[in-house]
């Protein structure tokens, strides 16, 4: 069992998901905010590894993707910046980007070096379920790695109970079919998709990310689900220089 | 057809669907209906129809006697330059809008990197009464203004992409964002034989008819319907595709694309994608791309717009893998040349995409009986500065 599904076996509601793009804003930022988030009381993080055409990423988590390609963070810098990681952070972690940097990589070797560094899911949106299922997963099972799918308002039924079938730690809802960084839809649409969903009964919990900035929507997010991640909201919050000094007070807004 | 889609949209080991969540229904929805409508009657000839008598189809194809003085051989140019809007990219945006019309979608969004298919679309968009909306990198806006006014003048909203670097691909990555944005009402018109499946297989069907008008053609003109030689330019590859598609099971007939080296394969300003590229993912297909070690996309160069594009269509790949199609490059100058020739020698000017392709018959061998044809896929009145720039005139 990783430390995610761990997580999920003793924690039911209210987590809360922290994500930012490695690399940003300076290259060696990585464990310093990851240690801040720790000790301010995040309940798991997601690590954005950068990708040159991010297309399902809005405007703040495009520019913090270029900033730290520009910086020089690789798939290879970033596991040499994690191999000390579980020496200082110990909630789970998550790595999120997108599939040509790992296909390059090689995906049974990034899974390996994963797994190595003590990362516990992987969350890549660009995988398609059949080429996870038939060529990869494997190298996923074998590592002990999650891979999360996601899923929107659209998506149906059957998939979501296929999703469900192929998760093992826990499904990221999107609060609409948005890229991040948006804000979050209320609209009575969305109660219906979150109750029909609910009402699945599905065996993996829920995530909701997409459009969560805030407390109000934190809650909110909450009340239908396990958990909610907040991206967008806080990598913006990177750009103050005395960010590392101000990361207790943000969660604090959120998780208070 | 053997070098056709299969069941689960790859061409050997390219293709798929790399696509995010957000698009899956909207891909889904078109895997599961495109060929039914696309072979549907009614959609054929409602499809026909338009290609006769508003595309002006068939595109002549006509023995270009001084060329084939100067080349040894007989060369056929295939007229997609005298297609309504100047270029092959009609001939899709035809098929994909009608399309769209079946699968209730009142909105449409596109990508554009030379203008060619932002206009092209812009057209059959205005001739449905449709919204349409279409993204092009700024920079681009800049080098192809004279199409920037076309689209508005059709009616068309022109987004300019800001992102990266400003070209052709980010313009594509901005239409993918409105596309996830607006999953219901909004249908993606892709300019070539790109992105996720089905797109690849859908536009290279509807391309396909640059091939099928060239077989019988060339039946009335020579008598056999083959010829030796079939060539085209090559950018995402959706006027080769079309001039290859009906060829492919041909295997006598020999197949050259030629991808744009811009200042030199080794220059670093080049967007020769077979010689430079590497097998990966781009727009949500396997296929070979430029790209670095670690996976990110490498910014193409060409002074042609419309095959300044870091990949290739998957087909494309497969086809250069199993080395079904010679793959091979021209510079940026010498594809001016040859625009220039072809001007003086025809009186035709070529789209500096179409240049390329022409310059390439510098370096074949013919034999003097060679029947040997060459896709005009467009015409240079939207280069004109370029070309003024470059010679001087």
């Amino acid at each position: 069992m990783n430390r995610l599904q761990n997580l999920f076996k003793n924690k039911t509601n209210s987590l809360l998901s922290i994500y930012f793009t490695a690399g940003y804003p300076e290259l060696d930022s990585t464990v310093a905010i990851a240690e801040a988030l720790e000790k301010s009381g995040a309940d798991f993080l997601e690590i954005g590894f950068p990708y040159s055409d991010p297309v399902a990423d809005g405007p703040t988590i495009q520019h913090s993707s270029e900033i730290a390609l520009e910086n020089g963070m690789t798939l290879h810098v970033l596991f040499e910046q994690l191999k000390d990681l579980r020496k200082t952070v110990s909630i789970p972690i998550l790595l999120m980007g997108y599939v040509n940097p790992i296909v390059q990589y090689g995906v049974e070797n990034f899974c390996k070096k994963a797994a190595e560094v003590g990362v516990d899911g992987v969350i890549v949106p660009d995988l398609p379920m059949y080429e996870y299922e038939a060529l990869y997963s494997k190298y996923f099972i074998d590592n002990d790695l999650s891979n999360i799918f996601l899923v929107t308002p659209q998506t149906t039924e059957d998939r979501i109970r296929k999703i469900d079938e192929l998760s093992n730690s826990f499904i990221y809802l999107l609060s609409s079919s948005s890229i991040t960084g948006g804000s979050l839809d209320v609209s009575s649409g969305i109660e219906d998709y979150y109750k029909r969903i609910k009402a699945m009964q599905l065996k993996n919990p829920m995530i909701i990310g997409f459009g969560i900035s805030n407390k109000t929507n934190f809650d909110k997010a909450c009340e239908y689900a396990n958990g909610a991640i907040v991206g967008s909201a806080f990598v913006k919050l990177l750009k103050d220089e005395d960010y590392l000094n101000k990361i207790p007070a943000f969660i604090k807004s959120i998780k208070s | 057809m053997k070098y056709g889609v299969n069941d689960l949209g790859y061409y050997g080991d390219f293709g798929g669907a790399y696509i995010p969540e957000m698009l899956y229904p909207n891909v889904e929805e078109l895997r599961q209906q495109y060929l039914t409508i696309i072979e549907d009657p009614a959609f054929k000839a409602e499809f026909d129809d338009l290609m006769k008598n508003y595309v002006g189809r068939p595109s002549p194809l006509y023995h270009a006697k001084r060329y084939s003085e100067k080349y040894g051989a007989n060369i056929f140019f295939k007229r997609e330059d005298l297609n309504h809007t100047g270029s092959h990219k009609i001939n899709n945006a035809i098929g994909q809008i009608l399309l769209a019309k079946r699968l209730g979608k009142h909105r449409i969004i596109a990508e554009t990197g030379a203008g060619q298919h932002g206009v092209a679309t812009a057209t059959v968009c205005a001739l449905m009464g449709i919204e349409c909306i279409i993204y092009m990198g700024e920079i681009d806006m800049q080098r192809q203004a004279p199409n920037v006014s076309r689209m508005k003048m059709l009616g068309a909203k022109v987004i300019p992409a800001t992102s990266g670097s400003k070209t052709l691909k980010d313009a594509t990555n901005e239409a993918l964002r409105d596309w996830i944005a607006n999953p219901v009402d909004t249908h993606y018109i892709i300019g070539s034989v790109v992105g996720p499946y089905p797109y690849p297989d859908m536009v290279a069907r509807f391309q396909s008819i640059i091939s099928s008008e060239t077989k019988k053609q060339l039946l009335e003109k020579t008598g056999n319907e083959l010829p030796q030689y079939v060539m085209a330019c090559v950018g995402g590859g959706s006027n080769a595709m079309g001039m290859f598609y009906h060829f492919l099971d041909d295997e006598d007939v020999k197949l050259v694309a030629v991808e744009a080296a811009g200042k030199g394969v080794d220059s670093g300003h080049s967007a020769a994608t077979t010689f430079l590229g590497r097998e990966g993912v781009l727009h949500g297909s396997r296929t070979i791309l430029m790209q670095t070690d670690d996976g990110q996309v490498i910014e193409p160069y060409s002074i042609s717009a419309g095959l300044d594009y870091p990949g290739i269509g998957p087909q494309h790949a497969y086809l250069y893998k199993i080395n079904r199609a010679k793959y091979v490059s021209i510079t940026d100058d010498e594809a001016l040349q040859a625009g220039l020739l072809c001007s003086q020698l025809e009186g035709i000017i070529p789209a500096i995409e179409t240049a390329h392709a022409l310059a390439y018959l510098e370096k074949m061998q013919f034999k003097k009986d060679d029947n040997v044809v060459i896709c005009i896929s467009g015409r240079g009145d939207k280069d004109l500065d370029t070309y003024i720039k470059y010679f001087g005139f």
